[in-house]
């Protein structure tokens, strides 16, 4: 087993699990911790996959700034407050979906990509340098990278709109 | 090296954990973060894909999405606040009032 298949296994293994214990930890902070986790994992994998500057951009924007944001809401709201248990009994339902689904996107793999699904990388990767991503980016995507910035600050605006008091007018 | 499978496999098993933990949480907080983690599997398989092929788009549009993800968490959790404010709840079995 070479070195990259043993840190594949073993940043899969720790996403898997942080997933699982997401889903079924009943205290909300704890999701929270165990995304993080998942988020930190996955952009080590995104570094293996040669694409640094994507893995880079995952520990700040999501284990950064968006678990933060969940973390101070749900400080905000209070931990004690947000404890709604599920039904052990009562998920078989959703398990047979779910596994549905898993078993539906195997097939998928398997079947439909044939040949693509088991091609090794290439050795040789011309991925590795941002500002090669950058040049494509600032050029074939500059109107959608343009969008982006409004749709941010749309979204700003609309957080703000959201959460702001509204002061009942005394007459 | 390794087989791109292996990670489209991964992107699958973390994507299907999501859609369960949107399916039987009823806080919306974690919904909303199970949902983070259907992006981030869908992102892991555009990587892959990304790193497969030899282009820089699949990096792109992973990008793109980030950014999208951040604006709807934003929404959404301002979205949260809003309806713990008006219902002292964020159960979402609760969050009935429209229904006939």
């Amino acid at each position: 087993m070479t070195l990259e298949l043993f840190l594949f296994f073993t940043l899969a293994l720790i996403a898997l699990v942080t997933a699982g214990g997401m889903v079924f930890s009943k205290s909300a902070v704890y999701a929270a911790l165990n995304l993080v986790t998942n988020f930190l994992s996955v952009a080590i994998l995104y570094l293996l996959l040669d694409a640094p500057f994507i893995a880079l951009a995952q520990v700040t924007v999501y284990a950064g700034a968006i678990m933060v944001l969940f973390l101070f809401v749900i400080m905000l709201l209070g931990v004690e407050t947000l404890r709604a248990e599920f039904d052990w009994k009562k998920i078989w339902l959703q398990a047979v979906l779910a596994l549905a689904l898993l078993v539906e996107g195997f097939v998928m793999l398997f079947q439909r990509m044939g040949q693509a699904a088991n091609l090794p990388f290439n050795t040789a990767s011309v991925l590795t340098n941002p500002s090669e991503m950058a040049k494509v980016l600032f050029t074939d995507y500059l109107l959608p990278f343009e969008l982006t910035s409004i749709l941010l600050l749309v979204a700003m605006i609309g957080a703000i709109v959201l959460t702001k008091q509204v002061k009942k007018r005394s007459l | 090296m390794i087989p791109v499978s292996y990670y489209l496999a991964l992107s699958a098993i973390l994507f299907t954990t999501g859609m369960f933990g949107v399916l039987i949480r009823r806080n919306a907080l974690v919904v909303f973060m199970s949902i983070e983690l259907m992006l981030n599997a869908a992102n892991l398989s555009l990587v892959a894909f990304s790193r497969l092929y030899q282009t820089f788009h699949g990096q792109i549009f992973v990008f793109f999405i980030m950014a999208v993800a951040a604006a709807e968490v934003a929404v959404g959790l301002a979205l949260i606040v809003t309806i713990f404010r008006s219902k002292q709840s964020i159960d979402l079995d609760q969050m009935n009032s429209l229904k006939g």
